[in-house]
């Protein structure tokens, strides 16, 4: 799960890590107010999207009066904001952050992560902060430093000095390094955060060092741990078709396609959307609709597929095991009489009772196609799809 | 005939009395596997499908002397029951439970530094040797004992690799899922160097997925010390960058992890990557043919 900036440096804040004084508002007025009562000579006016890239697409402006706080904010509000990281569509900006400026020296980068490789918990900071990481580590990786945390030992202040070295920091700010190190650690540790980044973290002119910006990921797994961290999410930022698969326990990403898949098994859902895209064709989405599969749950995963319009074909892939064939057949069958599309719907059943599912579906409805394999299956999807039938 | 688990291997069951413990150990008594009792606290004393239930895996363990647990506890106490099995001694671990937090992982993966246990798993179907002992949720009936090893960070794929080599007549040897989740137990490496170890055991499949860097590894890895033919599908080549496909390893962070990445460093090893996961089974049955 994702969370706003404002939420993230909240959270900084209970751990200590020095971030810039902001406020949030949902208002034109309540910025201009809120930069009066920040004071200063200027106030970065920043989207609260779940999503990077906000600065290159004018999502974060600098206004130096309390009026063109108020202009910028009311230019965004209500807004879509499309980034490198949203998609077409965008995400919607229903509050924007008033926060301080502050004469910067010098960008920072730092992360912690989980670093499957090693299996610890992993720092990483570099010099060439408010870039692109990914780019720096691709072009100049001998700016990127790694650190991982023993898992027995913790985080030892040889390792924050290291990287407070290395990014030449000196005297006081090398114990605030540390400080801001252990509250990351503390925070992703408490919280079972998988993922906060600092980008940038900034050195102002007095030295001090400042949260410029932060992102926080957590681990869905662990959600129901943390009613505090749950409270925080945002569903106008989430897909709505991804949302309401989660009510019903299926596992569904939207894609931009027109063959709608519903595959049992996340692996099985992947080679599916692959193959059809090796036929020539385009996947509308990814959807496992899990081991434990009943009627209701097929019906909706139909339900979801056919509400997207971009949907020209649905391609049902089901190996059985444990689920049977002919339950998931029924599913289909219950689902078409509730749903009614004349889409055309191609069918792949193998495993468990394959013979009695398929059995159930010849000849139930003219707009179902019973598939000989998965490779048939995939391409009658592509050629019918294709066709716009 | 087989890695890991055979005809006589041992098995208890964690979370036993449960729905899912209950429903899949019917099925592996059914299929003949050794299980030898079950672990539920608080129930101890008490018997469920026959067979005794003790209170701590560390009972269990006195009484039965059992070679493997299999883990069907909830999430959130997964990593408990991990390690109580390999504090009580079973060398075998195999967990099927599905969403447990990664720092929960992180923390068994630390504990079990210096353990000569065994984890399979977590978020997989298990492992199955061929009419000798089926631990997990695979369906028995598609097996076939025989002679390719499968191993598998999907579980639905392993199912179509085993459908194949059924069909084929190939059968399997023994089928490892090592899971979909970042943080898990036994790597590509750990079941191929087994497998490749196996006298019966003439060809491996493996199947791997976006996310992190171990089919990679076990590219190098092929490429140095396996001489049995290896065939390899490779999952998520159309999934978006940054999310997360269903499973909660299986996503492309920073540009890496890219099913590209994967599929290039199989072939640069001598595998043989197919691009359909349908033609698993026969690629493997050419291999065979043309010796």
């Amino acid at each position: 799960m994702n969370i706003h900036e404002f939420q993230a440096k909240q959270l900084f804040k209970d751990y200590l890590i020095p971030v810039p004084e902001s406020l949030v508002v949902t208002t034109a007025n309540a910025a201009s107010a809120a930069a009066q009562t920040l004071a200063g000579d200027s106030w970065a006016i920043k989207a609260q999207v779940h999503a990077g890239g906000r600065g290159k697409v004018g999502g974060v402006k600098i206004a130096q009066t309390a009026e063109a706080a108020s202009q910028f904010t009311a230019q965004m509000l209500g807004q879509r904001l499309v980034t490198k990281q949203t998609g077409a569509a965008g995400l919607p900006i229903n509050s924007v952050l008033v926060e301080k400026t502050y004469p910067i020296k010098r960008e920072f980068y730092l992360s912690l992560l989980v670093d499957r490789h090693e299996q610890k918990l992993c720092f990483i900071a570099s010099e060439a902060g408010g870039m692109d990481i990914e780019a720096v580590a691709e072009q100049s990786p001998e700016k990127i430093i790694s650190l991982f945390i023993n898992p027995a030992a913790g985080l030892q202040p040889y390792q924050c000095r290291q990287i407070a070295f290395a990014l030449s920091l000196q005297g006081e700010q090398i114990k605030a390094l540390q400080s801001i190190m252990s509250g990351m650690l503390n925070l992703l540790v408490d919280k079972d955060a998988s993922q906060i980044e600092i980008n940038p973290l900034v050195e102002i002119a007095d030295g001090s060092l400042f949260a410029l910006d932060a992102k926080i990921n957590f681990d869905d797994n662990a959600l129901a741990l943390h009613k505090d961290i749950m409270a925080l999410r945002d569903i106008e930022q989430e897909d709505d078709k991804e949302n309401k698969a989660k009510q019903f326990d299926l596992s569904y990403i939207t894609l931009d396609g027109n063959i709608g898949c519903m595959v049992n098994g996340a692996g099985l859902a992947m080679a599916t959307m692959d193959l059809v895209k090796l036929k020539g064709g385009a996947p509308a989405n990814f959807l496992d609709v899990g081991g434990g599969t009943t009627t209701e749950k097929v019906t909706e995963a139909f339900k979801l597929i056919v509400s997207d319009k971009n949907v020209q074909a649905v391609l049902v892939n089901i190996f059985g095991g444990i689920v049977h064939c002919d339950v998931i057949a029924q599913g289909i069958l219950g689902a078409l009489k509730q749903i009614k599309t004349d889409l055309p719907v191609i069918v792949r059943l193998e495993g468990t009772h394959a013979e009695e599912g398929r059995a159930l579906l010849e000849g139930a409805a003219p707009n179902i196609i019973a598939a000989d394999n998965l490779d048939d299956a995939a391409e009658q999807a592509v050629s019918l799809a294709g066709a716009g039938i | 005939m087989s890695i890991l688990v055979d005809q006589n291997t041992k098995v208890i069951c964690q979370g036993f009395t449960g729905k899912q413990g209950t429903f899949h150990a019917q099925h592996a008594l059914a299929y003949g596997t050794k299980l030898v009792g079950g672990v539920t606290p608080g129930r101890g004393g008490t018997e469920h499908l026959g067979l005794p239930v003790f209170d701590t895996v560390q009972q269990a363990y006195a009484s039965t002397k059992a070679d493997a647990s299999v883990i069907y506890v909830p999430p959130f106490f997964a990593a408990d029951a991990i390690l109580e099995a390999v504090d009580a001694g079973i060398k075998l671990i195999v967990c099927i439970t599905e969403g447990i937090p990664v720092l929960h992982m992180l923390r068994v993966k630390a504990a079990m530094a210096g353990s000569d246990a065994l984890l399979i798993g977590p978020n997989c179907p298990g492992i199955i040797s061929p009419e000798a002992c089926k631990i997990g949720i695979m369906p028995g009936s598609i097996h076939l004992p025989g002679r390719i090893g499968i191993v598998s960070r999907s579980g639905t794929l392993t199912y179509e690799a085993v459908h194949q080599t059924t069909q084929q007549g190939l059968g399997q040897s023994t089928c490892v899922g090592i899971g979909g989740d970042p943080i898990h137990g036994m790597n590509f490496i750990d079941v191929i160097s087994r497998l490749q170890a196996d006298e019966h055991t003439q060809g491996i499949i493996m199947v791997g997925e976006i996310g992190g860097s171990e089919e990679e590894e076990a590219a190098e890895y092929i490429k140095n010390y396996v001489t049995k033919p290896v065939v390899a599908y490779i999952t998520g080549l159309t999934a978006p960058a940054g999310k997360r496909m269903g499973h909660a390893g299986a996503i492309v962070t920073g540009g890496k992890g890219t099913a590209e990445s994967k599929v290039s460093a199989l072939k640069s090893a001598g595998v043989v990557v197919v691009n359909s996961p349908s033609i698993m089974g026969i690629a493997m049955q050419e291999l065979i043919a043309n010796g």
